[in-house]
């Protein structure tokens, strides 16, 4: 099962290549990852996607805890939770025809053009990674020229937080 | 205040922080932290002639004292070169502190003379490393190293330490924290009592119970607190490699190591067992067998300082976070409360039956009791153990090497106290055995220090007879000498029909005899069985020279029992050359 894992942790160098460490170490995989500095900036908030069984996932939290440089491990997929990840995708748009086409399905997944080029666009668009997923699948007749993604960052919904 | 150098402070944080020996090795890196400690440090450094050796030595000390091992080698080469002592530690769990010098901090990155990333390297098998980058940081950055390599569960930390921090021009205020608090580390200091309770109302239940003890029992200074426990419900004890001394290996309840090379009284009682009460153990490969035939019948209690070492490999039915020490104690409180309600608990008839079944096993196969060993006009590798263990009133702290002779050490010294028992279980480093006994040997010096070994793994570490003479070391080397690399020749022979490939070194092995003599110590060999007490006797007499007992075994005989695998269980064991289970 896929599961989203957020971690605080201390934002000292060497901090992220433990986590990584430890995934290739242990022969865990690592879909995405999003990684940057919160509000405290001594902190930072790392999340990543993973699939396993329970009993790899529960291997997974425990040992990302053991690391001396995280503060707090969860599981974002335990609870209900909002995942976001952002795509920054550049398409060849010639000629009007392909340019609305193009213009259209953006607009139907409420993706902006952040970017103009008489023959591209950039294309910015935010949601699950599934959404994201399919917007690439409905550019197929277009020619992709560039993908970039964010990698997954969650958060829980309501009341409960990952702070210190 | 008072205005100290980086280098200096390294000296004064190590005194600060009490430590006795630093094992290591100058070099460019640390020739400031090196002319600090020779101007002004009172801690007696111990010069190894290979930095494998200083991690070793440095963690021989510390297995025997329960203290951290210090070690101070130089970057690049000098750094890479500890690396195997260090996973050596962090497989076992040994508390480490090793600086490591790094090349000035303007230099790094640009492939400088002898600059190695020693914390990329190091860190998958340490515990925590440190950069420092500011030489401020200098003791807060020690303190905090040896804080987490000591406390919960232990393990090695390198500080790296650029040779621009220690320059001696640069003065700062020293002040050495009393403690630290790191925000991100907080080991568990209890066990969760819920747990802990049902854990108690399991273990009570039992009708054929196990005691399942590893390393964790001994780094965790809770032997006695075992002890007890297991007396108090006469229940059966087993020891990992790791775990032997934690409970007396003379005490009629122990049923000796267990796993791989364990007794069979010791596996057929896990095997069939119907409550396990694993404290500081891992469920190591090496222990289990094949996972998915591990004790069908048993309800497992896990107790560890470690939650990654908890249901890893093996579920635990009741699993507890926290220091054995005090988990046990609170533990053997439930025990004794439901005790004192009900006294029929445990069944005293089912536990009558499960001794008369052990006691069985043990009267069939017995290494102690029942079987012994084959027998040939050689000298057998086990008589030699026991002859040690007659001669040192099995009252010494003995190291061993990986390999056959390991595995005899194991089975035939009967260790009653933890700590004795030295060796490298997790990561199986051959070389171990002569630095481990160096470092034990300075921490005890009044003590006997023998270190059990073969041809094949003292010569990966046999430029320390030179350390010895230097430091005058009288530490004693049993040489099990078979002309193989043993336990390969045993596999050999067991799977791949004796073709010994790559096993044999007969013909090019030095005279041990006159290596020693070149060393300034002393060799003996011993080819008959009627003069191996004598020359036991003579070599330990010797108290104050390093003697080498050359003593030619039979070279055929293997290690038994040994598991059967692959697709074993704990109770499939290979009892001789063509008897099984
Ligand atoms: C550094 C290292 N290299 C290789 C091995 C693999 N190995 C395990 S036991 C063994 C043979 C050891 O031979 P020896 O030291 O002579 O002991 P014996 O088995 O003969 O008692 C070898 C090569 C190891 N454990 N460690």
């Amino acid at each position: 099962m896929r599961r989203i894992i957020s971690i605080l942790m201390e934002n000292e160098p060497g901090a992220l290549s433990r986590v990584v460490g430890l995934f290739s170490q242990r022969g865990y995989n690592i879909e995405t990852l999003n990684v940057a500095p919160t509000d405290d900036a001594t902190l930072s908030r790392l999340t990543l996607t993973t699939v396993g069984d329970d009993r790899i996932i529960e291997q997974i939290t425990k040992q990302l805890n053991k690391l001396v440089d995280v503060v707090k491990v969860v599981d974002l997929t335990e609870g209900a939770h909002i995942e976001r990840d952002m795509m920054l995708i550049k398409v060849r748009a010639n000629g009007g025809a392909q340019r609305d086409e193009v213009k259209r399905t953006t607009d139907i997944f409420r993706g902006q053009i952040v970017d103009v080029g008489p023959n591209v666009y950039t294309i910015q668009l935010t949601g699950t990674g599934e959404k994201l997923d399919s917007f690439v699948a409905a550019m197929a007749e277009a020619e992709i020229l560039e993908v970039v993604r964010s990698g997954i960052a969650g958060i829980s919904r309501g009341e409960k937080v990952l702070r210190l | 205040m008072e205005m100290l150098s980086g280098g200096e402070m390294i000296a004064r944080a190590l005194e600060d922080e009490g430590v006795e020996y630093i094992f290591g090795y100058p070099g460019g890196a640390v020739l400031h932290i090196y002319d600090a400690l020779f101007k002004t440090s009172k801690i007696p450094h111990v010069l190894v002639r290979h930095e494998q050796a200083a991690t070793h030595a440095a963690d021989g000390y510390a297995r025997a004292t329960g203290k951290p091992g210090v070690v101070l080698v130089t970057s690049g080469p000098g750094a890479t070169n500890a690396v195997t002592g260090i996973a050596t530690a962090y497989m076992d769990s040994i508390p480490m502190v090793v600086l490591s010098g790094q090349v000035a901090s303007h230099l790094i990155g640009e492939d400088a003379f002898q600059e190695t990333d020693m914390v990329g390297i190091s860190r998958p098998i340490v515990k925590h490393s440190f950069m420092v980058r500011e030489p401020e940081e200098i003791p807060a950055t020690i303190k905090k190293a040896f804080h987490i390599a000591a406390s919960g569960r232990p393990g090695p930390v390198v500080i790296d330490i650029p040779k621009d921090a220690t320059r001696p021009d640069a003065k700062f205020e020293y002040h050495y924290p009393d403690a630290v608090k790191i925000r991100s580390y907080a080991p568990a200091q209890r066990g969760h009592t819920g747990q802990i309770k049902k854990a108690a109302r399991l273990l009570l239940s039992a009708k054929r119970p196990v005691i399942y003890a590893g390393g964790g029992v001994v780094q965790g200074e809770a032997s006695g607190l075992l002890t007890e426990l297991a007396r108090e419900l006469n229940y059966p004890v087993t020891n990992t490699l790791m775990g032997l001394g934690a409970y007396p290996g003379t005490d009629r309840q122990f049923l000796g190591m267990l796993g791989m090379h364990g007794l069979y009284e010791a596996n057929m009682a896990m095997h069939h067992s119907d409550v396990i009460l694993a404290v500081g153990a891992r469920f190591d490969d090496r222990v289990t067998n094949t996972v998915s035939k591990f004790c069908p019948g048993a309800k497992i209690i896990h107790i560890d300082i470690d939650p990654t070492s908890i249901s890893k490999t093996v579920n635990a039915d009741i699993p507890i976070v926290g220091p054995v020490q005090s988990v046990l104690a609170d533990l053997t409180e439930q025990v004794r409360q439901l005790r004192k309600k009900d006294t029929e608990l445990p069944d005293p008839g089912a536990l009558a039956r499960w001794w008369q079944q052990i006691d069985e096993w043990r009267g069939d196969h017995g290494l102690w009791t029942g079987r012994r060993y084959g027998e040939s006009d050689r000298i057998m590798p086990q008589q030699v153990i026991e002859s040690l263990y007659r001669v040192t009133g099995g009252d010494a702290y003995i190291t061993s090497d990986v390999g056959q002779h390991q595995m005899f050490a194991a089975q035939y010294y009967r260790f009653d106290q933890p700590r004795r028992w030295i060796n490298s279980g997790g990561l199986g480093t051959m070389g171990f055995g002569l630095p481990a006994a160096m470092g034990a040997k300075l921490a005890f010096p009044d003590k006997e220090v023998a270190c059990v070994t073969g041809e094949g793994s003292i010569q990966m570490n046999i430029q320390e007879l030179s350390t010895c003479t230097q430091y005058k070391l009288p530490v004693k080397i049993i040489n099990l000498r078979n002309n193989y690399l043993g336990m390969v020749k045993q596999w050999q022979d067991m799977q791949y029909e004796g073709r010994y490939a790559m096993s044999t070194y007969e013909d090019s092995l030095p005279d041990f005899t006159r290596l020693m003599e070149a060393y300034g110590h002393v060799g003996m060999q011993v080819t008959d069985l009627a003069d191996l007490d004598t020359k036991m006797e003579e070599a330990f007499a010797m108290k104050d020279k390093l003697v080498f007992l050359d003593v030619f075994i039979d070279p055929m005989e293997h290690v038994y029992p040994m598991h059967v695998a692959p697709n074993g269980a704990m109770k499939d064991m290979w009892l001789s050359k063509n008897e099984r289970t």
